[in-house]
């Protein structure tokens, strides 16, 4: 990738910030977002930008940046453009454990522990199966071991809603379609610990993708132990995401959709991958989280379903251009 | 020099062993090619080599290490291999795709030093595919695709290059080209093993060949040794002739069409 396309991606991602912190209800200047962020300027600004939107918007930037670096990593070390990180039966354990916290009336605090515990639950359940199948480190086995436990999860949660009180439904609902309207700096802090740690992993095993990209057999062939590698990689990945549903519930598309467009802008090693997906992935999120609080106020759209519209129309021109 | 020892291998729910009893060796400065029919166990010997298949008995050894106590690293940076599929699932530049090669003198973190890029450069000038560096390896023919693979190979640095079926979809150009490469890249004094079904082609290139027949070595030798007639009509169960290559004298296969029924 270029310089230019470096400082293109971290622009992006500092207009997106800046935007998001300017822009809502009350409407702040540039000039008022960084005072009230150096804790000057009217008390209403300084509240504003301190403990409403700046943490917001840091934490959207932790979410976006965990699920595209985690996205590009999968990619690369199972082939598979499809590959993202709520694969190996996050996203479905996730739900799980949230719905079970709603349904239990568990504290609104506890439903996204709940819905991490869930995702880890279902990520081991998943290497488990992948394991007794034969297929460790075999990307095609863990793939399918994740679509049968996320299969599993769906039908666990359908059982459990059908007849579930409407709140119920209604709250479980919600959390599934992602939200960062609950951030607070103890969250940006927690979810800035595994972010840092899992895309340093991450990272640091990058070269080791790249040659991982080249199919299992020339990989071993370049000296790679392809099955402790490869979970690894998974490992990292889906804590990575199971991190992410703990601060924002399900955001979807992130991960499929970001390390496409790093590749498309010229990425092609995976150090650069993972590096320029967690920035755009950053960007995307705080965007989409911009236009889920102001596109109808004062009501919120579901951050999930914002970026699942942002997603949708990539996808069908990528498919254009396949056929 | 690699150096197969009694090897047997046999796949996970499966009774009869792929590969059983299996001794040959492949000193350096020589092109030796390991011949047989489809599932013959040809390329499970290249897998056992690289430990993707465990060993049931028997033992590999290269230069005279046994294979199973070296670190994969090392064993990469002595002997590279030419899978038999491999499809870019990434557009890398060529460049980039050779570069690999130098993963096990790298790892994960060591910085590309000058060796390395002499290295590289070198393999990008030996194999012929300096001209296309920079193109990305997911928009070449078949044949520049089998060289750049080649190329990283090459740029492996390793004693030994062990290759399972490198011209595979490649017209007669670029075959004659790979099997001179290979030619040469022995006169050098590099180890090739070769896995092929080239029947015509070995007979030409290789130093020797051996004939595997359901996991088990059934003849060994020279070309003129291995490819009688008696032996590979039974081992390829079809009716044909051994001949001589008019223009270099060499064995030479000719299958014979299917009797006329009735």
């Amino acid at each position: 990738m270029t310089p230019l396309r470096w400082a293109t991606l971290v622009a992006a991602l500092l207009l997106a910030a800046l935007a998001g912190v300017m822009l809502g209800t009350l409407r702040l200047a540039p000039l008022d977002v960084v005072r009230g962020a150096l804790g000057q300027g009217a008390p209403i600004d300084v509240a504003v930008v301190r403990t409403l939107r700046l943490p917001r918007v840091v934490l959207a930037a932790l979410v976006g940046a965990g699920l595209g670096a985690a996205g590009a990593a999968l990619q690369g070390a199972t082939r598979n453009g499809l590959a993202e990180p709520y694969l190996l039966g996050v996203s479905g354990g996730a739900a799980v454990g949230a719905v079970c916290a709603v349904a239990l009336h568990a504290p609104a605090a506890l439903v996204p522990i709940a819905g991490f515990a869930g995702a880890l639950g279902a990520v081991v359940l998943t290497l488990v199966v992948a394991r007794a199948a034969g297929g460790r480190g075999d990307a095609r086995v863990v793939l399918m071991a994740g679509v049968v436990v996320g299969a599993f999860a769906n039908a666990a949660i359908m059982v459990a809603l059908a007849n579930a009180q409407d709140n119920v439904v209604r709250g479980a609902l919600w959390w599934m379609m992602g939200s960062v309207s609950d951030a607070s700096w103890p969250q940006v802090r927690m979810a800035a610990v595994y972010v840092a740690i899992g895309i340093g992993v991450l990272l640091a095993l990058a070269r080791a993708i790249d040659v991982l990209a080249l199919g299992e057999d020339t990989a071993a062939g370049l000296g790679i132990d392809v099955g402790r590698v490869s979970m690894i990689v998974y490992v990292a990945a889906a804590l990575l995401a199971a991190g992410t549903v703990a601060a924002a519930g399900l955001v979807g598309f992130i991960g499929l959709l970001v390390p496409h467009l790093v590749r498309m802008a010229g990425a092609r090693t995976h150090r650069v991958i993972i590096a320029a997906a967690a920035l755009a992935g950053a960007a995307l999120v705080v965007a989409a989280d911009l236009v889920a609080r102001t596109a109808r106020p004062p009501a919120e759209l579901p951050l999930g379903a914002v970026t699942a519209i942002i997603g949708v129309p990539f996808f069908l021109a990528r498919l254009r251009r396949l056929t | 020099m690699i150096a197969f020892s009694h090897v047997r291998v046999r796949y996970p729910r499966s009774r009869v062993p792929a590969l059983d009893d299996v001794s040959l060796e492949a000193p350096r400065g020589t092109v030796t090619a390991v011949v047989g029919p489809n599932g013959s166990g040809k390329s499970t010997l290249v897998r056992a080599l690289v430990g993707r298949v465990p060993l049931e008995a028997g033992a590999i050894a290269v230069d005279g290490a046994a294979a199973a106590t070296l670190a994969r690293s090392v064993l990469a940076r002595r002997v590279a291999i030419v899978t038999q599929r491999e499809e870019p699932a990434f557009p890398l530049s060529v460049r980039e795709y050779v570069a690999l090669g130098r993963y096990p003198h790298l790892g994960l973190w060591r910085a590309p030093a000058a060796a390395d890029a002499d290295a590289i450069a070198s393999a990008l000038e030996r194999t012929g595919v300096a001209p296309y560096v920079d193109r990305a390896v997911t928009e070449l023919s078949g044949g520049e695709w089998q060289r750049v693979r080649l190329a990283r190979a090459v740029a492996q640095g390793g004693e030994s290059l062990v290759l399972d079926e490198p011209t595979t979809f490649l017209d007669v150009g670029h075959e004659m080209a790979v099997f001179e490469l290979l030619a040469r890249l022995a006169s050098d004094g590099q180890a090739v093993l070769l896995v092929s079904h080239q029947l015509n082609l070995v007979a030409r290139f290789a130093h020797r060949l051996v004939l595997l027949h359901r996991g088990c070595v059934v003849a060994e030798g020279t070309p003129a040794e291995v490819m009688r007639g008696d032996v590979l009509e039974r081992v390829y169960d079809w009716p044909l002739v051994v001949t001589r290559d008019p223009a270099v004298g060499a064995p030479a296969l000719v299958p014979l069409r299917a009797p006329p029924r009735g």
